[in-house]
């Protein structure tokens, strides 16, 4: 089975965003940018599926700038086989469902795994919009995922708790948080990687339409927090809670 | 009537931002093979050594598995190529390497620059086909240590005063003498040694013995109050025998070992800025962290003076460490090149550490906070690979074409 793992470049999660003085986005001029760390998980997750003999090619996609080629090979370093970078201007979710659908036809792979959201704008749509478009069940939030003849078992991270859900292959599975620990490439395996087959493709080639349909209104920091406050009896601070809190 | 006029966006009046903790956009100057690397090491000494280092210092222990575990990442000799175990990286990619570990310790760093450097270096550049197949790809998968034993209770800044001895005997060599402030020494199972080889009218050599052989012995040094991870000790030989396969052929004089410390002082420039960037940015979330009299150290005159010359230390001793990778890559390095960077980082990043420790203040001085830790390293640091002073005669030599060592 072939498992395709859609990966994102992102800001580094170790990076404080700062937003462009006219709001129109987040200024990346000389920013650390990396793996989205939820794909992260997901190429960790297919490569143990390989390690395991469940899959038996890992490819990785990634639809961006031409710098996207690094995170691509820091996955085929993880240990995935194959890479194809879409290039192109920052898309939004469903234009790169729509490419990934047209990777899936080309590539047919039995299983689909990617993070459940990018860090940088947090939208948590593109695997759920894949998934429609293929007409594929769909499983989110992934905190275990054992595949078993033509299916699929997959444990996820709900509000309430944990929920269990068995899917038929193939399937579309967004990793949390807690599905496993990535593993860090070393040194032998980064030189390795430059070896191995990176394809790059443009949207024209799969003939989808990326043409932006979100506009973006305003982007600004989050308000600062303000310092807290300390009450002299529990009165006072019931008083607090019920007349300028509110929540009481 | 609207005048129409055209800047080049190099003469408009807005300049680009400033990053504190990259000033001269080093990033922008590494290929991304040299980032990946280093991104790669940096995410190994943060989980795997970071964790250890508090209580090794402390308890003045050496982790033997950390061999196995840099071999495993690939960082023993990173610039061995492929065939012999390496990974046939650059010297910038090395030096990269360096400074990541030595953001964690400099003993973690020494571990690795004795063994890449002094060791699997001379067996490549010096050594037979045979010496390379046998030795090198087990030094860098980290199952064999390393030691390099060239200075003698005698003979430190002045190696050519050395007393060990090589005769020649039917089938090779019996040497005689002795080595100290040898790191990882005491538990080596491959001993690169230098001496002086009658056979060889006196000429300084190099052999290659291993754990075991009787009369080779080597105890530790204890008591070091720096580098504490890292392991010291004495080699100690009488009559031991070798094969003449222990020779290594290809080099003869002190140009031998000095090929091997260049390489490793290289190494050093880069790593002792790992340590120096550790210590100015835990310097400076201090002074952000600490309030007296009402507002945060770091709104101080004092502190940020201090912090200043830190973060410039730091990134015009980077900029020149790199240049000289570049120029190494390229095979146009010269040694007084490396005499350069060595000293002055060394030296610069010694006073960074105090400076660090001081504006620390009472808390300085506690193991958790670590910048005395680095301070008591770097204070090796700037003294073992040719120390500071003799690091200006070098200079001062290539200056004046005289020599004011003797």
């Amino acid at each position: 089975m072939k498992v395709l793992v859609p990966v994102k470049r992102v800001i580094d999660y170790n990076v404080k965003a700062r937003v462009k003085a006219d709001g129109s986005g987040v200024d990346l001029a000389n920013v650390k940018m990396s793996m989205n760390p939820f794909d992260e998980i997901a190429v960790e997750e297919a490569i143990r599926l390989k390690e395991r003999g469940v899959a038996t090619e890992v490819l990785v996609v990634s639809i961006g700038a031409k710098q996207a080629q690094e995170t691509l090979r820091t996955a085929l370093a993880m240990g995935a086989d194959r890479a194809i970078l879409i290039e192109t201007d920052d898309v939004e979710p469903l234009a790169v469902a729509k490419l990934l659908a047209k990777v899936v036809a080309e590539e047919e792979p039995g299983l689909v795994l990617t993070g459940k959201q990018a860090i940088d704008n947090d939208m948590n749509a593109t695997g759920q919009m894949l998934a429609a478009l293929l007409g594929w069940p769909q499983a989110t939030f992934a905190s275990a995922v054992t595949v078993e003849g033509d299916g699929v078992t997959v444990t996820r991270e709900v509000d309430g708790g944990l929920q269990t859900i068995r899917l038929r292959l193939p399937a579309v599975v967004t990793a949390d948080l807690r599905l496993n620990e990535p593993r860090y490439a070393s040194l032998p395996n980064i030189m390795k990687a430059k070896s191995k087959p990176l394809a790059t493709r443009v949207p024209a080639d799969f003939g989808v339409d990326i043409t932006p349909r979100l506009t973006v209104v305003d982007t600004r920091e989050p308000a600062a927090r303000k310092a807290g406050i300390k009450v002299g009896s529990v009165e006072e601070l019931v008083a607090k809670l019920r007349d300028e809190a509110g929540v009481l | 009537m609207t005048e129409t006029r055209t800047l080049r966006a190099k003469d408009a009046p807005d300049l680009a931002r400033f990053e504190w903790d990259d000033p001269f956009r080093l990033e922008s100057q590494l290929s991304e093979e040299e980032r990946m690397l280093r991104d790669a090491a940096r995410a190994y000494a943060a989980e795997k050594l970071q964790p250890r280092v508090i209580a090794a210092f402390r308890d003045e222990t050496t982790d033997p598995a950390i061999f196995r575990e840099m071999g495993e990442m690939g960082l023993l000799g990173p610039t061995t190529p492929e065939a012999y175990g390496g990974i046939g990286a650059s010297y910038v990619a090395y030096g990269l390497i360096a400074r990541e570990v030595e953001r964690v310790d400099s003993g973690y760093r020494s571990m690795m620059s004795v063994q890449s450097s002094l060791v699997m270096y001379p067996i490549y550049a010096y050594g037979t086909e045979e010496q390379r197949l046998k030795y090198l790809p087990r030094l860098a998968n980290g199952e064999w240590i390393g030691c390099f034993g060239l200075t003698e209770p005698d003979a430190g800044s002045d190696p050519a005063g050395m007393k060990t001895i090589a005769r020649k005997t039917a089938g090779g060599y019996v040497l005689n003498g002795s080595k100290t402030w040898i790191s990882n020494a005491p538990i080596a199972d491959v001993f690169v040694v230098w001496a002086k080889s009658e056979a060889h009218g006196g000429k300084i050599r190099g052999f290659v013995l291993e754990k075991g052989v009787k009369g080779l012995s080597a105890p530790k040094i204890a008591g070091k109050l720096s580098l504490r991870a890292s392991i010291t000790g004495e080699i100690v030989m009488q009559d031991v025998e070798v094969g003449e396969d222990a020779l290594l052929p290809h080099v003869e004089g002190l140009k031998g070992p000095f090929g091997c410390l260049n390489r490793a002082r290289y190494g050093i420039s880069w790593g002792v800025l790992g340590a120096a960037e550790f210590c100015f940015h835990a310097a400076r979330q201090y002074g952000l962290d600490r309030k007296q009299f009402g507002k945060p150290l770091a709104g101080t005159q004092l502190f940020q003076l201090k912090l200043a010359d830190m973060m410039t230390q730091i990134t015009l001793g980077l900029q020149a460490s790199l240049q000289v990778g570049r120029l190494l890559d390229r095979a146009e390095a010269a040694p007084e090149m490396i005499s350069l960077v060595k000293r002055n980082n060394a030296g610069r990043a010694l006073e960074i550490a105090r400076m660090a420790r001081d504006m620390h203040g009472g808390n300085g001085i506690q193991e958790e906070y670590q910048v005395i830790r680095h301070m008591v390293n770097l204070e090796t640091v700037n003294t073992y690979e040719g120390t500071h002073d003799i690091h200006a005669l070098i200079l001062g030599r290539a200056i004046t074409g005289l020599q004011a060592f003797f």
